[in-house]
């Protein structure tokens, strides 16, 4: 079957590609945009690791076709800080060391920044409950946890 | 504080990652993020049999397919002669490593690479490698380590005739090889106990578990220059097997180390680099490999399953007066399990005069197991320490102070030679000094210690120092940075040449620009390299020191560096102002030309590592679900360069010690195949698994063999963590748990059992 043509938003920027119909997003990211910040850990929807946003909403992007992004708004890790400035959660996840070999990291800070922006003040529970879709076998979560809280706070007095 | 340690005001403290920003932006490149002009896609075709000889392999409809540029097999890659090199604890053997790459005569497990596929698409590649016609005869497999030593099980190799025991055997067998290790008289000692605990153990086949699938990107040039970007704890040894593996002489190949996403001991040998160079020496264009999810568990190392059998006896007091072991580990398909370092391992936080271990190292039909986090420490450590648990309850005595008082102290003989450093006691001391060790616990609830051993690691580093006119410096090492070293390295230089953090750049550097350096792995790499780093800074601070006596015209002996400058090192020298690296270095082009040192080491000293953990778990009494209340960790690092990662490490350690415990198990199925290759079913702790804080005591007995105390952090808080969770298990529900995991379904089943057996 012919590649499609897809019109889309990609982190604010209109985005076209072509894609085969099978293409998930996730590859479309890394393949044809050669966007790689979204990381593939499992491609089943288990890890988390190629977590963006579609519309605002929170998705594995080995679960979406390419296609799908038709007329929607994307939001991946490389749109996550603004120029020179990082997004709160990208600097308290320095501060904090909750990264060790980083490959977790883009979609923990994608999921994170979709948790805060539904609920500003989630308790310990509601981010280790809100993260349990996103897998690290590094930190085993404590540092995450504790930088998620710490730019939650710091965002509220923003 | 030992006088020899430096002491120093960064050490200690927790800056911020030198390369940490782009990993929380995206850009930092890992192994799959390498893109070439005119780069291949790749297909690995895998055996779908368990055990089958493969009686021949057709690629002509596959390589017929309009887009495909090269098609390989075992055939493409050159025989190696059958022979074992290298310590006993860790050899090898290329006739074995170049088949766990590609099958030649035999698939031996599910999984087993057996052909590979380059083509313009993935898509295009996967197509060809369905083309791929392989005449499988399917042979009978065995899974299970008992199974696999029984008589009448089929053998992966009709000549493996067991090594280590005499009368050496006539019939082959899956037992590749029995080491026994010795100390004292067992018998005489178990004839001093008062109390002796025999029983049996199981742990299951875990898998490292990194979030990153194996990958890399290689270029093979028609001259026989190739390159290689890939993701590993060690580009060199990708270098060392891939260059043996593939035939190319080492200065033929240059490795690049990818930022790595997770290892744990799994990216310590290669899979994919030698298919990517074979394919793209076939093609003439660079190819990329990349596993998925399902090929990582099924074709990439796990560590062994095992079956242990522990006799420890002690006296009243709490004397254990012998300790024996019989530990089986299931090898995979090829030999070398991590046995012999279990046997090592089990017994050596104790001073115990008569102890024994028999080591088997026994092949199966699964993937041959590669290093985890201490490389058999937490299988035999799970067998010892339950044991030790059973009997500080049969003799009334709390289970911390059983272990304080056999604990191990420098010189103490163990298997392997006296203990060379203290530690271990100091980690048990922790724990009991715990505000909540004496604290009750409610229903169902319990408490549980374990202690561990691991040796660390030194070996071969190297590191160079460039200075800089603007007086900012450039460290350059050949370790891969898995959690941090980068800023341990950092840290270090930094105290060592007297200039702030952010002066320093440490780098990681490709097979071509830095000395050969041993994998990051064994804890090694704050030590070893840590030592390469310090000693290359050293060098430059020698001949900043001989600059400066040539910008004042006096003698070297005449200039002291004190705080990052060069001073005069007494009033007899002259009056001159301090002159900083600033100074120096952007006037070196009239002193001597750029400042810079190579520094390369083989080191020994290290420091082995300790760790004691204390558990509090509640058990549901209906469903079975052990849940975790609390879990300290109190491990000896000797110093703790960059405190954040030092937690970081041993959170990490032991929330995955918590999975091996509770969740982590390959399941196969009745034709060999694994059951569970993914996520969903092979389930790793989640964020919302561990509802406490995992929480981290620093214990510090500095090994002097390095000038800030290093001993390594990575890997001996695993090692008590299975122990230390079937422990308090058994303090809240009395039934003792000798199987891993202790999932749902087995611990219910124990509390339905009335009869549940000793504690």
């Amino acid at each position: 079957m012919a590649r499609q043509h897809v019109t889309t938003t990609i982190n604010g920027d209109e985005a076209d590609f072509l894609c085969e119909p099978d293409q998930t997003l996730l590859s479309v990211l890394r393949e044809e945009l050669q966007m790689t910040g979204t990381k593939e850990g499992c491609g089943t929807g288990d890890c988390g690791a190629c977590s963006v946003t579609i519309d605002g909403r929170l998705v594995c992007s080995c679960l979406v076709l390419g296609v799908e992004a038709e007329g929607k708004s994307v939001e991946t890790i490389e749109g996550m800080a603004h120029g020179e400035a990082l997004h709160p959660l990208q600097t308290k996840f320095l501060e904090h060391a909750a990264l060790q070999c980083g490959i977790c990291t883009p979609g923990f800070l994608v999921a994170a920044r979709a948790l805060l922006e539904k609920n500003p003040d989630p308790s310990e529970t509601e981010v280790r409950f809100w993260l349990a879709g996103n897998l690290c076998r590094c930190t085993g979560y404590q540092k995450i946890v504790e930088a998620v809280l710490d730019a939650a706070e710091e965002m509220r007095k923003a | 504080m030992n006088e020899m340690i430096k002491d120093s005001s960064l050490v200690g403290t927790s800056p911020v990652r030198p390369d940490g920003v782009p990993k929380v932006t995206g850009l930092a490149q890992f192994g799959d993020d390498f893109h070439l002009p005119g780069m291949l896609q790749s297909k690995v075709l895998r055996s779908p049999h368990a055990h089958a000889r493969i009686k021949s392999i057709d690629t002509s409809k596959a390589e017929a397919l309009h887009g495909v540029k090269a098609v390989i097999t075992g055939a493409d890659f050159p025989e190696h002669a059958f022979s074992y090199f290298g310590p006993a604890r860790i050899e090898r053997n290329y006739w074995h490593i170049t088949r766990a790459v590609i099958a030649q005569e035999k698939a031996l497990f599910e999984g087993h690479a057996v052909a590979a596929v380059a083509a313009t698409t993935a898509a295009i590649a996967a197509k060809a490698a369905k083309l791929i016609e392989v005449d499988y005869e399917v042979l009978p497999h065995v899974i299970d380590v008992d199974e696999a030593m029984a008589e009448d099980a089929p053998v992966l190799y009709d000549d493996m005739i067991t090594r280590g025991i005499e009368p050496v055997p006539t019939k082959p067998s899956n037992i590749s090889k029995i080491t026994t290790l010795e100390l004292g008289d067992v018998e005489a000692g178990f004839a001093e106990a008062d109390e002796i605990v025999e029983k049996e153990y199981r742990t299951a086949a875990v898998h490292q578990g990194y979030i990153e699938p194996h990958a890399c990107l290689a270029r093979y040039d028609s001259d026989g220059q190739a390159e290689l970007w890939s993701s590993s704890q060690g580009h060199f040894i990708v270098r060392e097997f891939t260059s043996k593996i593939c035939g190319i002489p080492l200065a033929n190949l240059k490795v690049n180390p990818a930022e790595i996403g997770g290892g744990f001991g799994g990216k310590t040998v290669v899979y994919v680099e030698p298919l990517a160079v074979a394919l793209s020496k076939k093609a003439g264009h660079p190819v990329r490999v990349s596993m998925g999810r399902d090929e990582v568990f099924k074709a990439s190392g796990p560590t062994s399953g095992s079956s242990m059998r522990m006799k420890i006896g002690v006296k009243k007091d709490g004397t254990i007066t012998a300790a024996e072991g019989r530990y089986n580990y299931q090898a995979g398909a090829f030999p070398g399990s991590p046995v012999i370092g279990g046997s090592l391992c089990g017994f050596a936080p104790y001073a115990i005069a008569n102890q024994k271990a028999t080591a088997c190292d026994v092949v199966s039909n699964r993937p041959k197991v590669a290093a985890y986090r201490a490389p058999g420490s937490p299988i035999a450590a799970f067998a010892v320490e339950s044991t030790l648990d059973i009997l500080a309850k049969k003799i009334g005595m709390d289970p911390a102070k059983l272990r304080l008082k056999n604990a191990a102290v420098k010189g103490t003989p163990m298997f392997m030679g006296p203990l060379s450093h203290d530690g271990y006691g100091d980690t048990v001391k922790a724990i009991l000094d715990h505000p909540e060790y004496n604290k009750p616990l409610g229903p169902n609830q319990g408490r549980g210690v374990a202690s561990g051993y691991w040796f660390n690691g030194g070996g071969e580093s190297g590191a160079t120092v460039f200075v800089n006119a603007d007086g900012t410096v450039v460290i350059a090492t050949g370790s891969p940075d898995i959690g941090g070293s980068r800023a341990s390295m950092a840290i270090m230089a930094s105290e060592t040449l007297g200039i702030p953090y952010e002066q320093v750049r440490s780098t990681v550097n490709d097979t071509t620009s830095v000395p050969f350096t041993q994998q990051t792995g064994g804890s090694r790499v704050t030590y070893a390299t840590g030592i390469a780093v310090i000693g290359a800074c050293n060098k430059v601070i020698d001949e900043l020191k001989a600059r400066a006596a040539k910008m004042w015209d006096v003698d070297v002996e005449g200039v002291d560096w004190v705080d990052g400058e060069a001073r005069p090192a007494g009033s007899n020298v002259g009056e001159f102002d301090p002159l900083s690296i600033k100074d120096i270095a952007s006037k070196a082009i009239t002193t001597g030309g750029p400042i810079g040192s190579t520094n390369a080491v083989a080191l020994g000293g290290q420091a082995p590592g300790f760790a004691t953990e204390m558990c509090e778990v509640e058990v549901d009494p209906d469903t079975g679900l052990v849940k975790i209340l609390r879990f300290v960790v109190a491990q000896d690092a000797g110093r703790a360069i960059h405190k954040a990662y030092v937690e970081g490490q041993m959170q990490g350690g032991a929330v995955q010690g918590i999975g091996w415990a509770l969740n982590e198990e390959y399941i196969y199925d009745e034709k060999g195949r694994m059951a569970n290759a993914g996520f969903l079913d092979y389930r790793v702790p989640v964020a919302s698994d561990i509802t406490c804080d995992i929480e981290t005591l620093i214990v510090e007995v500095p090994n002097p063999n390095h000038p800030f105390g290093v001993k390594g952090v990575g890997e001996v808080n695993l090692v008590p963590a299975m122990a230390a969770v079937a422990n308090a298990v058994a303090d809240a529900v009395g039934r003792r748990m000798t199987s891993l995991p202790m999932s749902p379904p087995k611990v219910l089943a124990a509390l339905m059992d009335r009869d549940g057996g000793e504690l």
